[in-house]
């Protein structure tokens, strides 16, 4: 089955071309959720958020309600949220902060209550203009409603929130590298212990820090309980999810569907969603969550869209971003272009990540344009092995943050399934695809 | 730019300087009275006055095109660090520049979806046809071409930015056309020149609880201070 009956649970309003006005939000059922949240206590909300066991849409799939329990023994003082969508070919929150803000931040709102937050900061990467004008817009319009600043609905409950353009970085995804850009600083993510957000946060503060998709599911969640929201999907991964589909398919997009009811072929080849890989070719390999996981092969497509399930094949669901690569692709382009990426990303203050990636991304380069030599292969898996000893999946970190082992991954990746492809590369002097 | 070397040109060639052109900078210029009072509205959103760094570099951005020396002073007075924190954290990013850039900033993402829908040979057809590597700025300063990484648009590959405003995907016939709306102003309406991020502005200050932000700032200047005092070095920068 590719497409379950599951409920369009945040891409409901997008259709609609006026679908960021404030009209079309309350004409649809727009900041009703807040109402009923803000008649429950607190701790009744944060209740359904634990009981839908949402898990954070950002890459690491940590359970937001989780996250929400460990800050309520402590008070919170800032609730941040990441919109510095960055993972390469990763286009979800791009889609939610154009076309439906006030769902975001009625999603915000209600975190906001239940954490009994009074500041909150919705980071957006500042490449997204429009989407930076639009959820401005949206927050200028629900403080005229009265749904945000002081008092908000006559709840006695006061909540500011100030968005903030991000100026391009990569890293500033990493949730304490965006609590240092947020601060005025370079993003260098901090070192866990003891900088986790929950203790050590913003300006030191207890911070909580949730995706913008994972906010954006707030407002159904609260409407609807948490038990009809995990009533959807399958073991841990409840809900629906968007799944972002890019690549060498005929129709790319970003889709919600209910967790682990659909698979990668389902999602790639139904009509309905990826529509198959155009002019007739074969599927060579696809990447299943972001270009930090490793890739998967023609073997693993019937595998479902849950996060437990794509862990125990050795990858991860990560972002929920699906790159697809027909039989025409160079395997070694492709995980040259991914290594050069983090290259130039990497923040460098760990000498594995700076170092190694540059050393990665100039092999990876020879290879590709003919100059390769054969012990090239082994050269590789050793500096790989030196930035994520063992080349396990999870892997093995030497550096603070975990941009530097999700640097081997599409390496990795490429030489265990097309070791014969890096040979020709080498053996003949040049791409055999060029 | 990040602070590990620019590995993402092409090989330039021998002969050919990385910068075909630099256009002539603008003056110099500090930030004008109103930018400055928008400035301090900024400011006044945060907790702590260094929060507002990035944005005001954007506000900068708006006034100027780039980031110029008089500017970068001016935010390290508005957010009490030194320029040279300011500099500092500016080179960092991507977005901020602190050296001239076109009116136009043309960004063209070669990242892994829009590399495997001819991302690339986009690329090369935006150099040869603009007379620039990547990283250049035409003669006349309309036109800066980047290499972008992923910019979030991949179910419209090869994905192409102006400005920072999404154009669609673009083939070599239409790029070549949408230079030449830009050079003519033909898309001024929707894409402004370099530098305006967002026009819409935020219409409304802090109303939650403006004494708790009041005592918070108070408190944390005054223990910005004693740190100060502790470390028993004059306090960089201007304060505010």
């Amino acid at each position: 089955m590719a497409v379950t009956e599951a409920p369009r649970i945040i891409t409901g309003r997008i259709d609609h071309a006026d679908s960021h006005t404030l009209e079309r939000y309350l004409a649809t059922g727009g900041y009703e959720g807040l109402r009923k949240a803000l008649a429950m206590t607190p701790e009744a909300v944060a209740h359904e958020v634990d009981t839908a066991s949402l898990l954070g849409r950002g890459g690491a799939g940590f359970p937001a309600g989780r996250k929400w329990a460990m800050l309520r023994k402590n008070p919170v003082t800032y609730l941040v949220v990441n919109g510095d969508e960055s993972e390469p070919a990763t286009f979800k929150d791009h889609l939610l902060v154009e076309r439906d803000p006030h769902q975001l931040i009625e999603g915000v709102l209600i975190a906001a209550y239940a954490l009994q937050v009074t500041r909150v900061f919705i980071f957006i990467r500042g490449e997204f203009a429009l989407g930076l004008e639009r959820v401005q817009a949206a927050l200028n319009d629900a403080y005229a409603h009265g749904a945000v600043g002081a008092d908000i609905f006559g709840s006695g409950f006061s909540v500011d929130v100030v968005v903030h353009p991000g100026a391009g970085a990569y890293i500033c995804g990493e949730e304490t590298a965006l609590l240092e850009s947020l601060e005025g600083k370079r993003g260098f993510p901090r070192i866990k212990p003891p900088f986790f957000p929950a203790a050590i946060g913003l300006y030191g503060e207890p911070t909580v820090v949730n995706n913008v998709e994972t906010m954006s599911n707030l407002p159904w969640i609260v409407l609807n309980g948490g038990a009809a929201f995990a009533a959807l999907g399958e073991g841990r991964s409840t809900g629906t999810r968007l799944f972002a589909l890019a690549g060498h398919v005929k129709n790319p997009g970003v889709f919600e569907l209910e967790m682990v009811k659909t698979t990668f072929n389902d999602l790639i080849n139904a009509p309905v969603l990826g529509g198959g890989i155009p002019h007739g070719r074969a599927l060579k390999a696809f990447i299943p969550g972001g270009v930090s996981a490793p890739w998967f092969g023609p073997d693993q497509i019937d595998l479902p869209l849950g996060q437990d399930e794509v862990a125990a094949a050795g990858s991860m669901l990560g972002s929920g971003s699906i790159v697809v690569m027909d039989d025409h692709t160079c395997a070694v382009r492709a995980a040259w272009r991914i290594t050069k990426f983090f290259f130039r990303e990497s923040c460098g203050q760990c000498t594995p990540c700076r170092e190694g990636s540059g050393w990665l991304e100039r092999i990876m380069e020879r290879i590709e344009t003919g100059h390769g030599r054969e012990q090239d292969l082994d050269l590789l898996l050793d500096a790989c092995d030196n930035i994520a000893p063992g080349l396990t999946w999870p892997p093995q970190q030497t550096t603070i943050c975990v941009l530097g082992p999700s640097i081997p991954s599409s390496i990795g990746s490429a030489i265990e399934m097309f070791r014969d492809e890096f040979l020709v590369h080498i053996k003949e002097g040049g791409c055999p695809y060029a | 730019m990040s602070p590990t070397p620019d590995g993402t040109s092409p090989p330039v060639p021998v002969g050919t300087p990385r910068r075909a052109v630099t256009p002539a900078p603008p003056r110099p210029a500090h930030l004008t009275a109103d930018t400055m009072e928008r400035a301090r509205q900024v400011v006044g959103l945060y907790p702590e006055p260094r929060s507002a760094l990035i944005p005001l570099c954007h506000l900068a951005q708006e006034q100027d095109g780039w980031l110029t020396p008089e500017a970068m002073r001016d935010i390290a007075d508005l957010v009490g660090v030194t320029p040279t924190e300011v500099y500092g954290t500016a080179t960092f990013y991507d977005m901020l520049h602190t050296e001239p850039v076109g009116t136009h900033l043309v960004a063209v993402c070669t990242n892994i979806a829009c590399l495997l829908n001819g991302a690339a040979e986009l690329l090369e057809h935006a150099e040869s046809s603009l007379g620039i590597n990547a990283g250049g700025t035409t003669a006349d300063g309309a036109i800066t071409l980047e290499e972008a990484e992923c910019l979030a648009d991949c179910d419209r590959p090869p994905c192409v930015q102006v400005n920072h405003r999404f154009v669609g995907a673009q083939t070599p016939e239409s790029f070549d056309a949408l230079v030449a709306d830009l050079r003519s102003g033909a898309r001024s309406d929707d894409i402004p020149d370099h530098g305006t991020l967002i026009r819409v502005r935020r219409t409304t200050g802090l109303e939650a609880d403006p004494d708790r932000v009041a005592a918070e700032r108070a408190a944390m200047a005054e223990a910005q201070a004693e740190r100060a005092a502790a470390a028993g070095a004059d306090s960089p920068g201007g304060g505010s």
